[in-house]
């Protein structure tokens, strides 16, 4: 009895495996009407009256909640201003949480895909997250367009070498961490003159590349990093790290990472003897209302990515406030509203009319994206041939000082600008 | 009939040398010579002045006496009732939530700058109430049911419980970080006896210490008191006595959350930051404590708790440090997992050793 | 004197005493904790949240419809009748369990409305994030308050009403239309399902016959025929003698085997089935599933079978997919050999072999929740082990180990979550062969035996320390599969893939879904893998649902949703005592389980 039942389960597993030979391997893409003009990667037509569907992914709970939310609201915005693309007005369709990890990117992006009428993402929030979604995403032949991914991994070390988890449909409006890194080096070392510094990361892979690339270009310009440690995000005692930086004789510190740990690494650093002296340094991650008004952040630096001073970046600001109730709440906002922006433009550029249906031809959209330049809220935005079209804005060095009362007055108080030219950075 | 510190396990074969003993053994020594040669190495290349040393070891000392107030909650309920309360953590942690947000509250009002010691007692107040609710709601709710059940559900539902207080905060007040406000004049350091203290973490240890001697009064001195010791070493016979054991019991969780609320206000003056997740980790290194010093044993919760901050704060500096690790400090929760384990190898029954009720089947 | 038949039953009818009056004072604590949880579920944002969704179009939103639900849940508990003990007559529905009922519920009404009325007089949102004015609209709603608060109080008194009037419905009546109406919700908040299932088999009218378009909400129509379909169903099942069980085990044996085989096949065909019809999104998830699934079937041997609660069950999910990440990418940083997964398999295995002895030497003394916080410590420091610096020449670090290729084996490459789906299926059904064939060997037996009483076992000769060990290693290389299939389907492993969640989740799947049971954890991966997935408004309190899923289970059914028949035993064996004596003299027939008498 139990030999049958085993030989029998056996062979229904054999019948299933040559079954699956015939379609095992390469599904998932869909390729609709065959039209003349259409590339490899097929086309999506949207017919007369229906909107155009795209898709967000980003984090939107959990500890990086106000990174996405930021970001969709943005979206949301960019959707309302430019009201139509084409002649068709634009769906959201989707509304994706990436969870800020792999699982969840990999979950969103699929769940996005499997809608054939999508047509772009916009979107992760995390780079954790971006890595199998830009997988996900252009094997599906869609485009995805990042407004925060930032590890150098997803397109290149802008030295030409490709990034190993670079993939053809991935694109991001925000700036690769090489330049943050070589932008917070150049401003301790040639700005501070500071030759001895110490870095902490929390273990996250944005932090830690991040560091790594800072450590990276201030060993290069002459400098030296007496620490490279790291913390875990929910560490609440820094003092052993802090001690042990003091007695390597940091002059300074550059902490790329978020709250809490940030909060508790610039509250023990005043109690932590030998640290009187030291220079306190962050990153975007901080760069939020509710670190800069604790006291001990006082005298901080910070690097992130160019605040625009232009009026429509008022209106934008404006425009979000009056539809959210607050002011935005996170760096990446105006990034995303320019990833948006920049689809929408490209779909409305290669879009082709055949008898009141649009076709968007995907391999159409991903060269008009490298090809053109968009002007965005973040500025003049190019696409290099992996997918980096931060605008050469660059980077700026804030500093938070007693007369800067909330974060906005943080991000308009600029000590220096660097564009990618300034460092020496491949465009 | 009546064992107080003996547990019901198997009786150990002392005299077989079996594979896991020498196994067992083999762990032990490997241990000893690791920390002391991490040790040695650490200590002899001067990387940290003694005043550096120092003061890590007055900040473990701070930390350890937070860790020991929550460890006195888990150390009263496992002895009366032989259960890890994973709930606890939580309970800590509602009652920092609350300390946090009554202190922000105050600290918008004058009262914060005026009168500090006023406005501290109104956030202690809070915080212990708060988590005295918690923790008695909690038994009352989820493990008063499952008295006498197989040992295993009891736990499996305190892990549910902690999970719900997680995520119900989480709805609450949201998943971004609390800071405490500043008392301004908790600012800088006492110095005195040769120690340089910060004012904030002598109020801290003080008023630990107040606690606690209050409390081994309470449970020595007090009828109540000699209830709980008497549900701790005999239900049974307690209940033949004429004492009242589930009221008991809701004492020791009231008793045992009241602590972790002190605990949750004077996490504000060590650590000012606190989420709805921050009650995980102090809850797991509170039980480890209360492991280290004698499960069951009130005094030994405290020397438990202590000696594993001043482990923690130490430990990485001056085991790990000593073999040239990159980034040690990562590890420091390494340490206080390691602590149990070692603990739980080297010496089970803990420091003081165990005070538990009898096995019953 | 009586017929011979049943000469002790009249004996018996003479002597019953009447029952106690329904405890009203039960009723009213049950209405305080009605008025507790009620105002959380607003508070935590979970009645805004759901509110987004609608059941019916165009007038039933799941938030209001889950509040009131909750106040009838109370209702029905108040209402309950009590058990009915030996020597007395069995209780009957009447006015008092209604009033109590109603007044279960209207407490929580009284709740809801103190909290309506501080949330528009006092400033809370600052602090309670969830208190908006939106939410307010919806708990009034969208009446002004003063108005607002009665209506509240007679709705959640009806609610409660309604949740006492079901005790009044004969057993059949019951049996029907609970689950009907628990068929409504399913096809309502799986909408997006059901309709790739009919487009999926071709028949798509039926979809827009009873969902508002693509992914809406059910119409009236579509609500209507959902009820009275299934509750005819379940009527029509309801009217048997005996179920479904009893009729297979009541089979010859040939008879039953050849059924077996038959359910066997038929699963597997449907399951082979399902990815082609319900396309990438649903395989992906199912893929989840089965991931999770297969660590669920371990850690069934390690907890389900032995008894040891392993907390840190993540570790060996990180260790198989870490080895198989380094042994198969051609990014792995220290040695990179890039095998091809299958190949990489047999060191997974012993990988995870050893990793599970280096777990349980040191356990093996220790008590039950001993082991769980040092297994659980020992998850722990796998995961910051895997983040650190200090071994990122090895693992990667905090940036992981990617480009993990896709499986291959001979000519065929899975690529996508379709075509994944067959090999975790098959490693499923492995796994699953193997819980089942140990769990009557004599390794099993020893397990058990350990699990009921360590000091017994070892006197009747069993080897603690071999089955401990044992226990760990067979739960460890299942893990490890799991976790090499994960980083393979995935193609990347990150360090915060495997925290203590993980573990969580997988101790929740065993415990809901039956411990020691095949087809109760299987029935627990799809029910906590795929939800929280296919609806993305619980995905937000997942685990709030999980811990509250779990003090639940806990204290109604610790057994679990499909539990084994033995363990169900041994932990209701007063409660079976109960029915054995209720079927003789109850009103209750058989099989239906009596209250127990908690609560």
């Amino acid at each position: 009895m139990k030999k049958q039942r085993g030989l029998m389960a056996l062979l229904a597993v054999i019948a299933m495996i040559i079954a699956a030979c015939g379609d095992g391997g390469g599904e998932g893409t869909e390729d609709p009407g065959e039209e003349p003009e259409v590339g490899e990667l097929g086309a999506i037509e949207v017919a007369d009256g229906d909107p155009i569907k795209i898709a967000s992914l980003q984090a939107i709970s959990g500890d990086a909640a106000s990174l996405g939310t930021d970001q969709v609201r943005a979206i949301e915005l960019a959707i309302v201003d430019r009201a139509e693309v084409a002649g068709h007005p634009i769906e959201l369709a989707f509304n994706e949480d990436d969870l800020c990890n792999s699982e969840g990117g990999q979950t969103g992006a699929t769940r996005i895909v499997a809608d054939p009428d999508v047509v772009a993402v916009i979107g992760t929030s995390c780079s954790g997250a971006g890595v199998p979604a830009s997988n996900v995403v252009s094997e599906a032949g869609r485009v995805l367009i990042s407004g925060s991914n930032t590890s150098p991994y997803l397109t290149s070390d802008l030295a030409g070498n490709e990034g190993p988890d670079h993939h053809d449909g991935y694109f991001r409006t925000a700036h690769n961490d090489a330049i943050q890194g070589a932008a917070a080096a150049k401003f301790v070392f040639e700005e501070l003159s500071l030759t001895q510094i110490a870095t902490i990361n929390d273990g996250d892979p944005y932090t830690e590349g991040l560091t790594s690339a800072m450590a990276a270009a201030f060993e290069n310009l002459g400098g030296e990093v007496v620490v490279n440690t790291a913390v875990t995000a929910d560490q609440t005692d820094m003092r052993p790290v802090l001690t042990e930086i003091a007695a390597a004789g940091a002059e300074l510190i550059y902490f790329p990472i978020f709250q809490p740990a940030g909060d508790f690494i610039a509250e023990q650093a005043l109690e932590v003897g030998g640290l009187e002296e030291t220079v306190l340094m962050g990153a975007d991650g901080l760069l939020s209302d509710t670190y800069v008004v604790l006291p001990q952040t006082e005298g901080m630096y910070f690097s992130g990515p160019n605040t625009p001073t232009t009026g429509e970046y008022d209106a934008f600001v404006a425009a979000y406030e009056e539809a959210y109730g607050e002011p935005p709440i996170q760096s990446f906002h105006a990034h995303a509203y320019d990833a948006a922006m920049m689809l929408f433009t490209a779909i409305e550029n290669i879009g082709q009319d055949q008898d009141g249906t649009l076709v968007i031809d995907l391999q159409a959209l991903r060269d008009e994206l490298h090809d053109i330049t968009h002007e965005g809220l973040t500025g003049s935005l190019k696409c290099d041939e992996f997918g980096d079209c931060a605008s050469v804005e660059g980077i700026d060095i804030v500093q938070n000082t007693e007369d800067t009362a909330d974060i906005g007055a943080v991000r308009a108080n600029v000590l220096i600008t660097y564009t990618p030219e300034d460092l020496g950075i491949g465009g | 009939m009546t064992e107080a510190t003996a547990p019901a396990r198997p009786v150990r074969r002392a005299s077989r040398l079996t594979p896991v003993a020498i196994f067992l053994w083999f762990l032990r020594i490997v241990a000893l010579v690791v920390i002391l040669y991490g040790s040695f190495q650490s200590i002899s290349s001067g990387r940290l002045t003694a005043a550096q040393w120092r003061d890590l070891i007055v900040f473990g000392v701070s930390t350890g006496s937070v860790y020991a107030l929550i460890a006195l909650g888990y150390t009263m309920v496992y002895g009366v009732l032989r259960f890890i309360n994973f709930a606890h953590g939580e309970v800590f942690m509602t009652g920092a939530m609350s300390a946090f947000l009554v202190a922000n509250g105050l600290a918008s009002t004058s009262l914060w700058a005026s009168n500090p010691v006023l406005s501290l007692l109104i956030v202690l107040l809070a915080s212990m109430v708060t988590s005295m609710a918690v923790a008695v709601i909690v038994e009352r709710v989820a493990y008063r049911p499952l008295r006498g059940s197989p040992r295993l559900i009891p736990l499996i539902t305190s892990i549910g419980a902690s999970f719900t207080l997680q995520y119900i905060v989480r709805g609450l007040v949201g998943p971004s970080t609390r800071a405490f406000p500043r008392v301004e004049q908790l600012r800088g350091t006492w110095n005195s006896l040769g120690l340089v203290v910060l004012k904030s973490q002598l109020v801290v240890i003080l008023a630990a210490l107040l606690m606690m001697a209050g409390l081994y009064i309470f449970v020595e001195k007090t009828r109540t008191g000699r209830s709980m010791r008497a549900v701790s070493e005999d239900p049974e016979t307690a209940a033949l006595m004429g004492i009242n054991v589930d009221r008991t019991i809701v004492t020791v969780f009231a008793v045992g959350g009241a602590m972790a609320g002190v605990a949750g206000a004077l996490w504000g003056l060590v650590f000012p930051s606190l989420n709805f997740f921050s009650g995980f980790l102090p809850g797991i290194k509170a039980f480890t404590a209360a492991v280290l010093g004698g499960i069951g044993n009130i005094v030994g919760a405290m020397l438990g708790g202590v000696s594993l901050g001043v482990f923690e704060s130490v430990g990485p500096s001056l085991v790990l440090a000593g073999y040239e690790i990159p980034a040690f400090s990562q590890l420091k929760d390494v340490v206080a997992y390691l602590a149990l384990v070692l603990v739980l190898i080297f010496r089970p029954s803990g420091i003081l050793g165990e005070r538990l009720a009898t096995e019953r089947t | 004197m009586a017929d011979v038949e049943a000469p002790a039953v009249e004996v018996e009818a003479k002597e019953l005493i009447a029952p106690p009056a329904l405890d009203m004072r039960r009723a009213v604590r049950l209405g305080l904790a009605n008025s507790a949880v009620m105002p959380l579920l607003a508070a935590t944002g979970i009645v805004g949240t759901f509110q987004g969704r609608l059941i019916i179009d165009p007038f039933l939103p799941l938030g209001l419809l889950f509040l009131y639900m909750v106040a009838w849940a109370f209702g029905w508990l108040a209402a309950k009748p009590p058990m009915t003990l030996e020597g007395f007559a069995p209780a009957v529905a009447g006015p008092r369990n209604l009033m109590a009922g109603a007044l279960a519920g209207v407490i929580g009404g009284a709740g809801t409305a103190v909290l309506l009325v501080l949330m528009t007089t006092l400033n809370l949102r600052a602090i309670f994030l969830e208190l908006s004015p939106q939410l307010a609209d919806t708990l009034s709603f969208g009446l002004p308050v003063p108005a607002a608060v009665p209506l509240i109080l007679a709705v959640a008194a009806t609610a409660g009403l309604a949740g006492a009037g079901v005790h009044f419905l004969p057993v059949r009546w019951r049996r029907a239309i609970m689950p009907g109406l628990m068929w409504v919700l399913i096809f309502a908040l799986f909408t997006d399902i059901v309709g790739q299932f009919f487009a999926g088999i071709g028949l798509d009218s039926i979809t827009s016959l009873l969902f508002t378009g693509r992914g809406g909400p059910l119409t009236i129509v579509g609500a209507v025929i959902v009820f009275v379909a299934f509750s005819a169903l379940y009527w029509y099942r309801g009217g048997r003698e005996t179920t479904l069980r009893q009729r297979f085990d009541g089979l010859p044996a040939e008879k039953r085997t050849r059924w077996t085989i038959g359910l066997a096949v038929a699963i597997i065909v449907i399951l082979w089935l399902i990815p082609r019809v319900m396309g990438p999104f649903v395989s992906q998830v199912l893929d989840n599933a089965g991931i999770f699934l297969l660590m669920a079937l371990g850690l069934n041997i390690v907890l389900g079978y032995a008894g040891l609660l392993d907390l840190g069950y993540v570790a060996f999910f990180a260790v198989g997919a870490y080895t198989a990440a380094i042994l198969t990418s051609p990014l792995s940083p220290a040695f990179s050999p890039e095998l091809s997964l299958l190949a990489a398999l047999p060191f997974v295995m012993i990988a995870a072999a050893v990793a599970g002895i280096i777990v349980a030497t040191p356990v093996i003394r220790m008590r039950g929740d001993y082991l769980a916080i040092v297994t659980l410590g020992f998850g722990e420091i796998a995961r910051i082990l895997l983040n650190s610096e200090w071994l990122a020449p090895y693992f990667g670090g905090a940036q992981g180990i990617t480009n993990i290729p896709d499986l291959q084996i001979g000519p065929l490459t899975f690529r996508s979550p379709q075509d994944y789906f067959i090999p975790i299926f098959l490693f499923v059904v492995i796994a699953a062969y193997i819980t089942l064939a140990v769990q009557k060997s004599r390794w099993g037996r020893a397990w058990m035996a350990m699990r009921e009483d360590e000091s017994v076992a070892e006197a009747m000769g069993v080897n603690i320390v071999t089955a401990k060990l044992s226990a760990f290693v067979v739960g460890a290389i299942l893990a490890s599969f799991g976790g090499a299939l994960f980083g393979s389907q995935i193609g990347s492993v990150f360090p915060h893939s495997f925290d203590i969640v993980v573990s969580i989740t997988v101790l929740v799947i065993i415990i809901v879904g039956g411990m020691g049971s095949v087809p109760g954890v299987v029935v627990g991966a799809l029910a906590l893998i795929a939800l929280p997935n296919l609806l993305r408004e619980f995905s937000e309190y997942q685990f709030l649902f999980y811990g509250v899923l779990l003090i639940a289970m806990m204290l109604v059914r610790p057994e679990g949703f499909i539990p084994s028949r033995r363990r169900a035993q041994e932990l209701h064996t007063e409660e079976l005592a109960q029915d054995a004596w209720l079927e003789i003299y109850g009103e209750a027939g058989p099989g239906e389980q009596v209250a127990e008498g908690r609560a």
